[in-house]
């Protein structure tokens, strides 16, 4: 099936000729810094060097080796932050295009339907992954890898979580998600779609068919605004919007003036989304100044060249309809001032409405990007313990209960972890060796799928 | 202005920068575009009786993303008719009187036949001869070029029958396929030659094909060894022309050849004693006009130093070249990392450690790797600062031992004694 692209990608394969300028032009660091840069530390000096010579199965099993996710990683990862962020050349404002030349070596791989790994000799144990997004792809390949079986079951009918239905086509499309998911597929994981665990099917019945069970069910829907008039028509979730315009389906008519509420890289999403389908004013509301915005630097940069409008300090109020439809938006002042000690330092200060200073904006369309919400009925159903809706973990990424492990967004912890693919994949590989260490070691596996004291 | 008039044993130019024989002098056409780019002089492509070419002759080593670092073929002497290249090198001359033209030799090593075309090509105009005593290639197997310049007395008696019939001045070119290039030299020298030019190329086989299996460049299948040229050999040339400009026995002129790209090139050959350069990789990589910049930039450098001609360059620094006993031991340096520059690659440290003498402590400080000599250690080999990819990052610098100069031959003699 064709999804719609949306427009122009934002980055475009590199060419022949700049993959080889590109390639040559990196020194081989040793202990690259690029490398400890990366949440899943692949080799990049090893698979730049394999690039440069010729050698593109080696480089992509370099990546590969690492990050499972290596595909999705070179197109949406925040390379800026991350390894070109730490390329010894970044002091010189050149780094090497660690990113593209990545997606070079997986586009090989792509192109040519090149067999990479292969499953390891069986070990008779079966491992449930609850979410085949990033965290539980990543997982169920390296116990593939293992000798483990390995069962996904996923709520969504596709496969890829949040690469499959949630970052923009033009950063990263459903065929190349799809993809991704499907080698680890080919390497045995069986796949159970449209099961929803803790409606379709219980933990407890996990817990007893299988030897340990990786939790990777990301994070929920953006929770309400919480103001009047949120039921009126076109008001919209950032997620919902954007899973339906990626995987073409309608969206209604957005109308002349979209309001995005929310300034995170979702927010961008919703945003640059919006444009591209034809909105002639869209613009992005944040109760924070531009400093204090969440997304990245370079998401900011896209936004304002796709011509994205932009107004701080404020915050909705209340939504105004006309014949049950959204027609304008009041938005009410703000400032931000002092919030008391030991918060986080991005938090040190909140912001405060200034009374009398509400004001209204025209709107057709409000999609709301204020964050996820955390999937707490699913913890609860679990019976783990969690923290502020965050999933509690050891170091082995082993949850309250024994032979549960977590990985990917339903750990992520603000000012601790981010929330991204790569640290999914990340902590889907984390995770799935400590299954294995826990599979293999009897002593580990002692009271298995009980409470812990 | 700097003059850059150039004298080679009487062979005048308006600048040092000749072209070699070779592709880019195959015919007039091409020399008068030389000409009119500012080449100061050419050797014709080797004249003698026609030869035929096979098909597929060149081939070239490139290393990372830079094309050509060294260049092989498997080409032999001109394959046009004598009396065609002759027509040409009148028609030149007579448009650019006062550019050189030497006319490149190669013949059976037989004194008639040798006077025969001497004659002829001088009747045409030359302003010297130079003789192909390298090829290595084809002609050697039909005891011509490589063949004659391995036996110094072969190159003597050649040399002696050409300057018998010359009346211009004679060049021999010599082949760097020998132990000792001051033998064939010295012959040349002793045959009565007014200078020498050096080098012809280097016996080398590019390599092969690994999908298949066929040599490169392939002849249907099939290679022979060729002659390898371009910037990687110039070391080589550079140490030949040294040798030869140092050695008494020598004491002709020299026109220095390999690997001479840019007007620096140029200037090591001069200050090693070569009195001009010949070009033919560069011509063959860039085309005629990469001559305008050598003749700016060597103007330039000599207006920059005070250097009025080019005797000032040509062998001032040739005799800084010695015998190894002859170094100063107690000359010590040390290798230092401004850090101010430093990227943190660590190159220098992974090298020193596998392949020098493990004397760079690598300290991670915030996750940035901080690179420090240990000189106390560092026993000044310069590997550091050879694979450090950003300029005058690491210094090597002197230190002041207060040890007076000693070399191994002082040393040992008083050991002896
Ligand atoms: C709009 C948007 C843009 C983004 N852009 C980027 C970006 O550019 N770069 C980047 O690195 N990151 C980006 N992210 C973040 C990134 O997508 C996530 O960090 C990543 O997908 C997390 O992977 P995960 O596997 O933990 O969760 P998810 O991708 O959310 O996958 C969870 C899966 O679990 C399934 N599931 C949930 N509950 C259940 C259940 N009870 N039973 C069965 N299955 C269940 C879901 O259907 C889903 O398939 C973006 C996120 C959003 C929302
Ligand atoms: C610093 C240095 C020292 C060398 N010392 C020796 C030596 O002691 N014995 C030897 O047989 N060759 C010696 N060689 C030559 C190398 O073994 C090798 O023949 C040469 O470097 C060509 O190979 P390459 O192009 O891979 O460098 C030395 C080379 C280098 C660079
Ligand atoms: S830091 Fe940059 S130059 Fe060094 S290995 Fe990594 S990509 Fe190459």
């Amino acid at each position: 099936m064709d999804y719609p692209t949306l427009g122009e990608p934002i980055h475009k394969p590199l060419t022949e000729l700049e993959v080889k300028l590109e390639a040559n032009r990196c020194l081989n660091c040793y202990d690259a810094p690029c490398m400890n840069a990366c949440p899943t530390h692949i080799d990049v000096a090893s698979f730049i060097g394999k690039i440069a010579t010729g050698n593109l199965k080696g480089s992509a099993r370099v990546i590969l080796d690492a990050n499972a996710m290596g595909a999705s990683c070179a197109r949406v990862c925040p390379t800026e932050e991350l390894c070109e962020g730490a390329c010894v050349y970044k002091k010189d404002d050149s780094p090497i295009r660690i990113g593209d030349l990545q997606r070079y070596a997986i586009d090989w791989v792509m192109d040519n339907d090149v067999e990479i790994f292969t499953p390891g000799p069986s070990s008779g144990k079966h491992v449930a992954i609850i979410g085949g997004g990033p965290a539980g792809l990543s997982a169920a390949r390296d116990l593939r890898r293992f000798g483990h079986a390995v069962t996904i079951f996923d709520s969504n009918d596709q496969l890829g979580g949040l690469n499959t239905y949630g970052i923009v086509p033009f950063r990263l499309s459903a065929e190349v998600a799809i993809w991704e998911a499907q080698q680890v597929v080919k390497l045995g994981a069986n796949v159970v779609t449209n099961a929803h665990v803790g409606r379709d099917i219980t933990l407890a019945s996990l817990l007893k068919d299988f030897d340990a069970v990786v939790l990777a069910c990301g994070m929920g829907r953006v929770p309400k605004l919480a103001i009047p008039g949120e039921e009126l028509g076109g008001v919209l979730d950032a997620l919902d919007f954007i899973e339906r315009a990626k995987l073409g389906k309608d969206v209604g008519n957005l109308g002349k003036h979209v309001a995005v509420i929310g300034a995170g890289n979702t927010a961008i999403d919703a945003l640059t989304c919006a444009k591209r389908l034809g909105a002639e004013h869209v613009t992005m509301y944040y109760r924070r100044g531009e400093a204090e915005m969440t997304a990245y630097e370079f998401e900011y940069d896209f936004a304002k060249m796709e011509g994205i409008e932009f107004r701080f300090f404020c915050a909705p109020k209340r939504i105004i309809g006309e014949n049950g439809r959204v027609s304008a938006v009041e938005f009410i002042r703000t400032e931000l001032v002092a919030a008391g000690e030991g918060v986080l330092e991005s938090l040190m200060h909140v912001p405060k409405t200034i009374q009398g200073s509400e004001f209204i904006e025209p709107a057709d369309t409000i999609i709301s990007a204020i964050g996820q919400s955390r999937l707490l009925d699913t913890f609860a159903e679990l019976g783990i313990r969690t923290r502020e809706g965050v999933v509690d973990v050891d170091e082995s990424l082993q949850t309250s209960r024994h032979g549960v492990f977590a990985a990917g967004d339903c750990i992520f912890e603000k000012g601790t972890r981010e929330a991204m693919v790569v640290e999914a994949a990340e902590q889907g590989k984390v995770a799935a060796r400590s299954v294995d260490a826990y599979l293999n070691d009897p002593s580990l596996r002692h009271g298995s799928g009980q409470a812990p004291a | 202005m700097a003059n850059l008039q150039s004298n080679l044993a009487g062979i005048k130019s308006p600048n040092p920068f000749w072209l070699a024989s070779a592709p880019p002098t195959n015919s007039g056409y091409q020399v008068l575009r030389a000409f009119d780019a500012g080449w100061g002089g050419a050797v014709w492509k080797t004249l003698g009786t026609p030869i035929v070419n096979v098909t597929s002759r060149f081939a070239a080593l490139d290393y990372k993303q830079n094309k050509i670092i060294g260049l092989n073929n498997i080409e032999l002497i001109t394959d046009r008719p004598l009396e065609e290249n002759l027509q040409e090198i009148r028609e030149c001359k007579a448009k650019y009187p006062d550019r050189a033209i030497i006319g490149s030799l190669m013949e059976v090593p037989e004194r008639g036949p040798w006077h025969e075309l001497v004659k002829r090509v001088q009747a045409a105009g030359v302003d010297g001869f130079e003789l192909n005593f390298g090829c290595p290639h084809g002609m050697s197997e039909r005891g011509m070029g490589a063949a004659v310049g391995q036996h110094p007395d072969i190159v003597e008696m050649i040399t002696a029958w050409v300057v018998e019939a010359a009346e211009v001045p004679v060049i021999v070119k010599l082949t760097p396929n020998i132990t000792d290039v001051r033998a064939t030299a010295r012959a040349a020298k002793r045959g009565g030659a007014h200078a020498i030019s050096m080098i012809n190329t280097i016996n080398s086989l590019i390599g092969v094909d690994i999908e298949t299996w066929n040599p490169i460049p392939h002849v249907d299948g099939k290679s022979s060894h060729g002659g390898y040229c371009g910037p990687a050999v110039k070391p080589i040339a550079l140490n030949m022309v040294n040798e030869c400009a140092r050695d008494s026995e020598v004491g002709i002129p020299i026109s220095g050849i390999g690997g001479v790209s840019t007007w620096q090139d140029a200037v090591e050959f001069f200050l090693l004693g070569a009195t001009n350069v010949q070009v033919c990789t560069a011509v063959m990589h860039h085309g005629f006009r990469i001559v305008e910049d050598m003749i700016d930039g060597l103007s330039n450098y000599m207006d920059s130093r005070g250097i009025g001609a080019l005797d000032g360059l040509i062998g001032q620094a040739q005799n800084k070249i010695t015998t190894w006993e002859n170094l100063n031991l107690n000359y010590q340096i040390v290798a230092e990392i401004d850090q101010e520059k430093c990227i943190h690659c660590s190159k220098c440290y992974i090298a020193c450690e596998d392949a020098a003498h493990q004397c760079i402590d690598r300290v991670l400080v915030d996750d940035v790797a901080m690179l420090k000599v240990d000189q106390n250690h560092c026993v000044g080999c310069n590997l550091c600062m050879m694979v450090c990819p950003v300029e005058d990052c690491i210094e090597m610098v002197q230190v002041a031992n207060g040890l007076p100069p000693e070399s191994w031959k002082q040393r040992s003699s008083t050991v002896t004694a």
